[in-house]
């Protein structure tokens, strides 16, 4: 099987290979890296304002170029994080800590060298897990039937929920809210049109870039208008200044290492984010350094691990959204969307019917890795440049560019309206601190939640007591109970200690 | 304060197709309900607070530049909307002049007819005046 893999793997390459997919793989990898840079975009508004240009290729080139968006922006990100202490994206947060640090001692070059050997390091690791494991989960795939397929999906969305920063039942109610927006339009069991308050245009379902655009692209200038500092004076670098001394990469080798591990395990979980994955890449190699004291102070282990983590975690990620069609986050859940718009259901099937894409999806990560490698040594000072192009010439334009690409995905200025809607939403969400990439997994994956599980009910004559009798199925829901029920123990935990404190601190109030 | 969950959305469809979403609507409902009883006692959160600053000019400028692109978009064509929102969003940042935004808005434009109608030809005509 394995030797099946790799010369499906050999016909992916001649596939990404051909001059046409490879100039489109470098364009989204350019593009992506370049969007990456710029303060306060991150890759989910990188690939939404991006999937409508994607609209008049063909299907293969078009999936090569949104991942190369993808990787490449949060290549870009790093730089950001880097140099000028900016987070453009939240995985990047961490990156910060002991990134800036570093570019204050002069060594922000080195830093980023850093961070480029390990995303490639875990990028190629994470590419060999998805070429083995993938033919292995392909053969459990194909048991799978609706019942199966709506366990998993409940486990992504829990998890998904559950498992973002901040407040869990917070992130539920805003996976609920997603699957709500998911069930607007034409019912496709029944042709009755559901929650369209009366517009005609709302009967062909919410337009997934306008959603996308408005509660990533809209909320984030809302928050940050007037609020995003100047950046006068960013250090000046040289691509020489990038080649890590011998010992500073025996530094980083295991941390690295560390941090690939974690990113892939991560990866193949539903519903993880990335920003947790790499909190937590830092925080265990905080735990078993030697000498704690030196992280936040400029360790380049606390720059290489998390970056290894999200990189591995980004390539694992695709497994589960290509061979199961489920999306394991919200940049996933995008990506899966925009199959969709080109007409591929993902899952078992699409590996096999649609053997090109996909070997030439996993071929193109790499070849795409490598194009980033090259990209960025020589381009690093254009980086830095861009890095400094004020905010108030940013936002205008980038608005503009969101109208455009909203209004030419569908020749509708309705979803430009939408795209309003929602980055309204959005702010109100996020000043109550409610987590707002949720709502996208459960907008992509409540159609096909719905349909499911009505196929899976409808199959078991009504029986609802299917989903714990099928044993694939069981296991799913019992880690999905699991979950659940280890997230309020916390809460209880947490609302106990909490209560305890109070008490202590009104003792030491009363006798005084 | 954490209220703004509990959207009553009424289910009026016939039990086939409006089943899913009441329950969905009904989980919302107990999270909602949930939330608003923790506010009463609010937990301290981990992650440090960011002060709320209203920043009205920024918010009215930004709305009113894509509601101005889809009615100029709607009565006047792609060029006219291009101009309107990267001018009026322009304007919502403290740091900009009316001079400033009126090039980067004029730049823009000129973007714009390059980019979306020489090489992607944007299913909307640069100018009309019609009223459909």
């Amino acid at each position: 099987m394995i030797e099946q893999a790799l010369v499906d793997l050999w016909h992916g390459f001649a596939v990404a290979g051909e001059p046409h997919n490879l100039m489109w793989s470098f364009i989204g990898v350019l593009i992506g890296n370049l969007i990456g840079v710029l303060p306060g975009m991150g890759a989910l508004s990188a690939i939404s304002m991006l999937l409508p240009l994607t609209y008049g290729l063909h299907v293969v080139p078009a999936v090569l170029m949104l991942a190369g968006i993808f990787y490449g922006s949060q290549y870009g990100g790093a730089i950001g994080a880097i140099l000028l202490n900016l987070p453009c994206h939240p995985p990047h947060a961490v990156t910060c800590l002991d990134g800036y640090p570093l570019t204050k001692q002069g060594r922000g070059g080195t830093a980023l060298g850093i961070t480029m050997i390990s995303s490639f390091f875990a990028a190629s690791f994470g590419i060999l897990v998805m070429v083995f494991a993938s033919p292995l989960l392909l053969k459990v795939a194909f048991k799978f039937g609706p019942t199966e397929i709506f366990s998993i999906m409940l486990l992504g969305l829990v998890c998904g929920g559950t498992l973002s920063r901040g407040s869990a039942l917070k992130g539920v109610s805003m996976t609920l809210f997603g699957l709500l927006a998911g069930a607007v339009g034409t019912d496709v069991n029944s042709g009755v049109a559901r929650f369209t308050f009366g517009f005609p245009e709302l009967t062909d379902k919410l337009e997934l870039v306008a959603l996308a655009l408005g509660l990533f692209g809209v909320t984030e200038f809302l928050i940050n208008i007037n609020r995003m500092d100047a950046v006068i004076a960013g250090p000046t670098l040289k691509w020489r200044d990038m080649r890590p001394s011998r010992g500073e990469m025996k530094e980083a080798f295991w941390p690295m290492v560390r941090g690939t591990l974690v990113g892939t395990l991560f990866g193949a979980m539903p519903g993880t984010g990335p920003t947790i994955t790499t909190f937590l890449a830092y925080a265990l190699e905080r735990k078993i350094s030697k000498n704690p004291e030196s992280f936040g102070k400029g360790a380049i282990a606390g720059v290489a691990s998390p970056e290894a983590a999200s990189h591995s975690k980004t390539q694992v990620d695709f497994i589960p959204t290509m061979s199961l069609g489920i999306p394991g986050d919200a940049v996933m859940a995008l990506i899966l969307g925009a199959l969709l718009i080109h007409g591929i259901t993902p899952g078992p099937e699409l590996v096999t019917q649609h053997a090109d894409l996909f070997w030439g999806l996993i071929a193109s990560f790499w070849i795409g890795n490598i194009l980033l490698v090259i990209l960025n040594v020589p381009l690093i000072g254009l980086w830095v440049k861009l890095l400094r192009v004020p905010y108030r010439f940013l936002l205008p334009s980038a608005l503009f560019f969101i109208a455009v690409g909203v209004y030419s995905t569908n020749n509708s200025l309705f979803e430009v309206g939408e795209v309003l809607f929602f980055g309204l939403i959005g702010v109100v969400f996020v000043s109550l601190k409610f987590p707002v990439s949720p709502i996208l997994l459960g907008y992509v994956l409540g159609p096909m939640v719905e349909e499911n599980f009505r196929r899976a009910v409808l199959l078991s004559n009504g029986e609802i007591s299917v989903f714990v009798e099928k044993p694939i199925s069981a296991v799913f829901m019992g880690i999905t109970a699991t979950v659940l029920l280890l997230q309020i123990y916390f809460a209880i935990q947490r609302g106990r200690s909490i209560r305890l404190c109070r008490r202590k601190a009104n003792k030491e109030h009363l006798p005084g | 304060m954490m209220q703004a969950q509990t959207y009553q959305i009424g289910t009026l469809d016939d039990m086939g197709p409006g089943y899913f979403p009441f329950a969905i609507g009904a989980l919302m409902a107990i999270t909602g309900i949930t939330i608003a009883l923790g506010a009463r006692h609010p937990a301290k959160d981990l992650i440090a607070e960011k002060s709320f600053v209203f920043e009205w000019r920024g918010w009215i400028c930004i709305c009113l530049s894509i509601v101005a692109f889809v009615v100029l978009g709607h009565f006047g064509g792609l060029l006219p909307a291009t101009f309107a929102i990267v001018f009026l969003s322009a304007l919502g940042d403290r740091e900009n002049t009316w001079k400033s935004a009126l090039i980067l808005a004029a730049l823009m434009c000129c973007v714009c007819f390059v980019v979306f109608s020489l090489l992607l030809r944007v299913q909307l005509p640069l100018f009309q005046w019609s009223i459909r």
